[in-house]
């Protein structure tokens, strides 16, 4: 379900790093050897040799984390390529750690039949620097009118289905995906926004937005939709999961229904976590426009909580990469989105692990747990096991600039902030993916 | 001050500074030859995307009351009507070497971007629903004329808060001069979290007695179509200003122009209450002394503090 281009499996000693694996419990200073693409060995530090060919990284005082996985991405293939492309995404994607991410279908055409899903998967295995994979549209033409041809798209390699960008307005429809998803399968994933509270509107409703004379969107937009859907789910059974988080009222919602033993999940964003409208009273900076919009300090601190309590189960970045002339406007005239790919592990871990607010070991689980979601296998560091991994330094400090990304697209929402925590060196399916420029390697 | 782009950067220094000014300008608006040589050579830009009757002219007048050269450029009939972005069109016409940008758009934080993407000092005469300094200005000079000093005075400002520019940079002015300001409307026109700019927030205008000035807002029709208000007819009977209710020691105000029969009835417009003309009189001087702040005042570029003015390099 998965695609990527071939790399070379890679063999590789990495050497006395520092293994933080949450969900096999390891949480040392080991040597990992990777030989043909797979985790050969575990040792203690200095206890293995790189065999003759392999590279050796000097991992001390460096941490290994198993690779992040994103649900949530915008890789604007096929249609809007001046924004973003498979290679240039999946760079991107590599550069912040990520060994597998998950495309939406709100592209142009839009992924709504099985032709363009062929062709996606096919552009993948020539492009992508990790593997992606791809959901499909819930309705066509994300009209929100009929319904696609969700078994057929399963047969061609959806992960799932979402009309993300835009919410499945009408009920009905709603009703028939799910009940159409127990012969398909695949969990819907729901970008709720109710467009009768939104209106016009293009930040949080509140101090900040009145201030500002800017049209605000509600928390209650979001709350709302997500109460409908998850009555909805489980009346007829199925599997939802709420996208990209971002009101108090909201994480009540998902932690009502799951109480209520429908099957939901969520996923916050990396902006949502640390960042909220105040931002926009010094400078009405268009990279911090997206949907959902940032918002208030409460809401940003109920995200945290769910993501703590397990509410939200992982970390999704929604990259939503924007062409620089694109942005280059007057705010209420911007697209909605940020980038996150490259910034989401050092944003998490400067406001909300150096912050004291949450372990590290619980962040680096939310940002591979999204692959459960999707049906994907989740990374592990484990001998027998390919080679999923990020190797980070967590004392590197540095500015999140204005150009320099590996991303075709610049709008970063974190532009201009300092972060600790830079990726050095991503291996996603066996293969080296990616490597900080300034990474020095021993004996390749 | 390199620009003026809303009041809330403002302290009440330099409003009290600018008010004080604009009083000195009155005798020139007085003379036969309404013109001083101030800001000869100086090129002020006027650049429109949005109609505007009393704002731009008073603009070009203040300007040429100066002395300032004035290109008047609105966004119909111009290349931005070929597509041409903010950015390409201020920077095109920065290549002009104007030393003053006075521009009005229907976006918010319009006017700060293009401070950003010009040499030239920025007038904000209008961003979208944020801010419109120097109505706020104006407002506040016409009124300190009427009563003296605003310290103490409770203001109201009635109706669309919501779509108001004026309502938001008059809070700010009326609030940083010592005033108490309420705002009052229907609850769908005021927005959410108001009250955090300082202001009471009320939905009637049972307490309108209370007031010592009343700001009348300009109620749009378009605003119907929203279901903002069922009716215009709704509207004026529970917030129209008229003889009723506005009392003998109040002062009316509204930044024009006028519903007449909607907001306001005819009798208060025309009563001696209002200060309406006034305030559209003290556009004129207010704007010179904005236009003199920012080129020939403190923090202005060298070599303009003083009449007669060098060549511009």
């Amino acid at each position: 379900m998965l695609e990527s281009k071939a790399a070379a499996p890679a063999d590789l000693l990495v050497r006395g790093v520092h293994v933080l694996d949450p969900r096999s419990g390891i949480d040392a200073p080991h040597d990992v050897l990777v030989r043909g693409g797979e985790i050969a060995e575990l040792g203690a530090p200095g206890s293995l040799e790189a065999p003759a060919g392999a590279e050796t990284i000097e991992g001390e005082g460096r941490h290994l984390f198993p690779g992040f996985v994103d649900p949530h991405v915008h890789l604007r293939t096929p249609g809007q390529e001046h924004k973003e492309d498979i290679d240039s995404g999946t760079r991107a994607a590599a550069a912040g750690g990520y060994v597998a991410v998950v495309a939406m279908p709100n592209t142009d055409p839009v992924v709504d039949s099985a032709p363009v899903l062929r062709s996606l998967r096919e552009a993948a295995r020539r492009e992508a620097r990790v593997p992606v994979g791809f959901v499909a549209a819930i309705t066509r033409g994300l009209a929100g009118e009929s319904l696609t041809e969700m078994a057929e798209l399963r047969d061609a390699g959806a992960l799932g289905f979402t009309d993300d960008g835009k919410p499945v307005h009408r009920a009905g429809i709603l009703r028939k995906a799910l009940q159409y998803q127990k012969l398909a399968g695949g969990v819907l994933c729901l970008h709720e926004e109710d467009p009768t509270l939104s209106g016009r509107g293009v930040m949080h409703e509140g101090p900040v937005s009145a201030r500002l004379g800017l049209a605000g969107i509600p928390s209650v937009s979001e709350s709302t939709l997500i109460a409908r859907d998850a009555a909805l789910a489980g009346y007829e059974g199925g599997r939802i999961h709420i996208q990209h988080l971002s009101a108090r009222e909201s994480v009540e919602a998902v932690a009502a229904a799951r109480a209520g033993g429908v099957q939901v999940t969520a996923e916050a964003s990396p902006h949502h976590l640390t960042l909220t409208d105040e931002a926009l009273l010094g400078r009405l900076d268009t990279r911090l426009k997206m949907n959902p919009p940032l918002r208030a300090e409460d809401d940003r601190r109920a995200l945290v909580d769910g993501l703590r309590d397990g509410t939200i189960a992982c970390i999704a970045t929604d990259h939503a990469p924007h062409a620089r002339e694109e942005k280059e406007v007057p705010f209420e005239e911007a697209p909605m989105g940020t980038t996150g790919l490259e910034t989401a592990f050092a944003a998490v871990y400067t406001e909300l692990v150096l912050g004291g607010v949450l372990p590290l070991a619980l962040v680096v689980d939310r940002l591979s747990a999204g692959a459960a979601l999707l049906d994907l296998p989740l990374p592990a560091i484990e001998v027998g096991r390919g080679a999923n991994f990020c190797v980070v330094d967590l004392e590197a400090e540095w500015e999140v600039g204005e150009h320099g990304y590996e991303s075709r697209s610049e709008n970063c929402c974190f532009a201009g902030r300092t972060l600790r925590g830079r990726v050095l060196a991503t291996v996603a399916a066996g293969g080296v993916a990616y490597r900080e420029r300034s990474f020095a390697v021993v004996g390749a | 001050m390199r620009h003026l782009l809303s009041i809330e950067d403002l302290d009440r220094t330099a409003i009290e500074r600018i008010l004080d000014r604009a009083k000195s300008f009155t005798e020139v608006s007085e003379r036969e030859i309404k013109k001083v040589p101030a800001l000869r050579g100086r090129r002020v830009l006027n650049l429109f995307y949005e109609v505007s009757t009393r704002t731009r002219s008073s603009f070009e007048l203040a300007a040429k009351a100066l002395s300032a050269d004035v290109v008047n450029f609105a966004a119909g009939g111009s290349s931005v009507e070929k597509g041409e972005s903010l950015k390409d069109t201020v920077q095109t016409l920065s290549a002009y070497q104007p030393d003053l940008i006075v521009i009005r758009t229907p976006h918010v934080g319009a006017a700060h971007l293009v401070a950003g993407w010009t040499t030239a000092g920025v007038v904000n005469a209008g961003d979208g629903k944020h801010e419109h300094p120097t109505q706020a200005l104006l407002d506040v000079y016409a009124l300190r004329d009427r009563i003296g000093a605003l310290d103490g005075a409770s203001i109201w400002i009635v109706g669309d808060v919501l779509h108001s520019r004026v309502a938001r940079s008059n809070i700010h002015a009326f609030i940083k001069l010592g005033a108490n300001v309420t705002v009052c409307g229907p609850p769908t026109l005021i927005p959410r979290g108001m009250e955090s700019l300082g202001c009471e927030v009320e939905y009637s205008l049972d307490r309108l007695g209370e007031a010592d000035v009343v700001y009348a807002l300009r109620m749009q029709h378009e605003r119907m179509t929203d279901s903002f208000v069922p009716s215009l007819r709704e509207y004026a009977a529970r917030y129209q200003v008229d003889g009723r209710r506005l009392g003998a020691r109040q002062v009316l105000m509204h930044p024009g122009p006028v519903n007449r029969g909607v907001e306001l009835a005819a009798e208060v417009i025309d009563s001696p209450q209002a200060i309406i003309g006034q305030q559209v009189a003290a556009g004129v001087v207010v704007r010179m002394a904005v236009l003199y702040e920012l080129l020939a005042g403190r923090g202005a570029p060298s070599g303009a503090a003083t009449a007669p003015v060098p060549v511009h390099a």
